[in-house]
């Protein structure tokens, strides 16, 4: 049997492929979060956090090229599925009943593809081209004054907001589906990852979207002074 | 009770296919959803129309023959209830029913309401049966199975293969129904011999007929007339990715 045939080639494989990255993903979107909360903690913290991770440049590109392969395949094999999946009911039903599925599990596509998206925007914003390069009193990148600076404007605020609240969308079918798919959601361990699935997908929500919530409530605006 | 029913009408594979506008008078709540459909065509039939063609065979539950998309829902969406099994109580007088044959891919429609499920056919001969002859039915207990093994196997036995979960799903995946099979003759002495060969070709045959793949939405194991669960197919992903493993390792 080759290998190559039964992973990337069949339905099945595409969803182990689809699994493991959406769970190396999320494993970045939890790490990423608890890093970005330490902002909470003050300038010092955070910025100390950030020069942190630039004191390593080997781990830190080992990690952004792991990351970015996983985003290509769990993109790949969406694109993959997607595309068999429509080419297996060419004819629509004209009246569909939807109640035994969720909303979430229908438009992962979508959720996904706006997240990307998200992603791309927000890369640029904050790590390609930053807009805000200014340093703290002790010459480190002031990741704590970038950060308020950002989200004082509405906008951005509103639309990383909204972007959190489709990816919490994306995980609460994502999480449980990852473990359906690699064979281990039978018996009491279902309803488990269904409750795990909820749950982190809220706390990712609740975590991300309170740093732009706390910084339109005026946290941290003296900073900005 | 009257009711009108919008009946999709097709030819062949070829046509494009339409909905047709029939009343129905005089319906008994008693009657199943088929028994309604059987009055509608006499009707036809006496006024010299072609009659609605749809399939049939057992009206009992068990043989899987029946398929018909009701109001958008497979069987018409009853907790574990064949569409022959499905009686007029559940609809209210005066309501409008549509009707539609299950649409996939590897399911052509014959005519109307009736499709072609061939695919499920081939997807078994490719590997959903014991290729041992191992007798008459044993005595009990010649071969300890244990009570939790039987009952799982036993579950998923129960499989008529009607298709619902295929009609059902967003993806038109065949998942449930494989998963079904693959899970109820690999847990058992028999059928775990061959185990490992059975899940690979199976997959394999499910993928050529063109199904769609699974994205864990559950609305196939809502219609399931005979409740089986997508427990099973995580079973059958596990199973699978076992027997690439074994097979390359
Ligand atoms: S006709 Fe046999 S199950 Fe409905």
């Amino acid at each position: 049997m080759n290998i190559y045939k039964a992973i990337f080639l069949s339905s099945l494989g595409k969803k182990y492929i689809m699994g493991v990255t959406g769970l190396a993903l999320f494993g970045f979107v939890i790490g990423h979060m608890l890093g970005n909360l330490q902002i909470f903690l003050g300038p010092e913290k955070i910025n100390a956090y950030g020069a942190l991770l630039k004191s390593m440049p080997k781990l830190l590109w080992m990690a952004r090229l792991g990351l970015l392969a996983c985003v290509g395949l769990h993109l790949w094999a969406a694109i993959q599925l997607v595309r068999q999946n429509r080419k297996a009911r060419p004819s629509a039903y004209k009246v569909v009943d939807h109640s035994g599925s969720s909303f979430a599990s229908r438009t992962m596509i979508w959720s996904g593809l706006i997240v990307l998206a998200f992603i791309i925007f927000h890369l640029f914003d904050f790590t390609i081209t930053p807009e805000y390069t200014g340093k703290d009193s002790e010459g480190r990148h002031d990741i704590f004054r970038m950060v308020v600076l950002g989200f004082s404007n509405p906008l951005s605020a509103g639309w990383y907001i909204f972007a959190n609240a489709l990816l919490c969308f994306h995980l609460s079918h994502g999480v449980k589906s990852l473990f359906q798919s690699l064979g281990l959601s039978s018996g009491k361990w279902r309803g488990w990852f269904n409750t795990l699935a909820i749950s982190v997908a809220w706390l990712v929500f609740v975590g991300n979207a309170s740093i732009p919530v706390a910084v339109l409530l005026g946290f941290g605006k003296e900073a900005l002074k | 009770m009257n009711l009108t029913l919008k009946v999709w009408r097709q030819r062949d594979a070829q046509d494009e296919g339409h909905f047709v506008t029939y009343p129905a008078h005089d319906i008994s709540e008693d009657m199943s959803f088929l028994e309604m459909l059987d009055v509608v065509n006499e009707g036809l039939i006496t006024k010299g129309e072609e009659p609605i063609a749809f399939d049939s065979d057992c009206r009992e539950g068990i043989c899987g023959t029946c398929s018909l998309v009701i109001n958008g829902r497979a069987h018409g969406g009853q907790r574990a209830t064949t569409a022959c099994q499905l009686h007029m109580r559940h609809f209210s007088d005066g309501q409008t029913i549509t009707i539609e044959p299950w649409r996939a891919r590897p399911f052509p429609v014959v005519r109307d309401l009736i499709v072609d499920r061939g695919a499920f056919d081939r997807v078994i001969q490719s590997g959903g049966y014991i290729s041992a002859s191992t007798g008459g039915t044993p005595d009990a207990n010649t071969l300890p199975v244990g009570k939790p093994t039987a009952d799982m196997a036993m579950d998923a036995a129960q499989c008529i293969g009607c298709g619902a979960c295929v009609a059902a799903c967003k993806n038109a995946s065949a998942m449930l129904f494989v998963a079904a099979k693959v899970s109820h003759l690999g847990m058992l002495p028999q059928g775990a011999v061959e185990k490992d060969a059975r899940v690979l070709s199976m997959v394999r045959a499910m993928d050529e007929e063109g199904f769609g793949n699974c994205t864990v939405t559950g609305a196939c194991e809502a219609v399931c007339p005979k409740e089986i669960g997508l427990d099973f197919i995580s079973r059958l992903n596990r199973d699978y990715l076992s027997a690439v493993a074994k097979s390359t390792c």
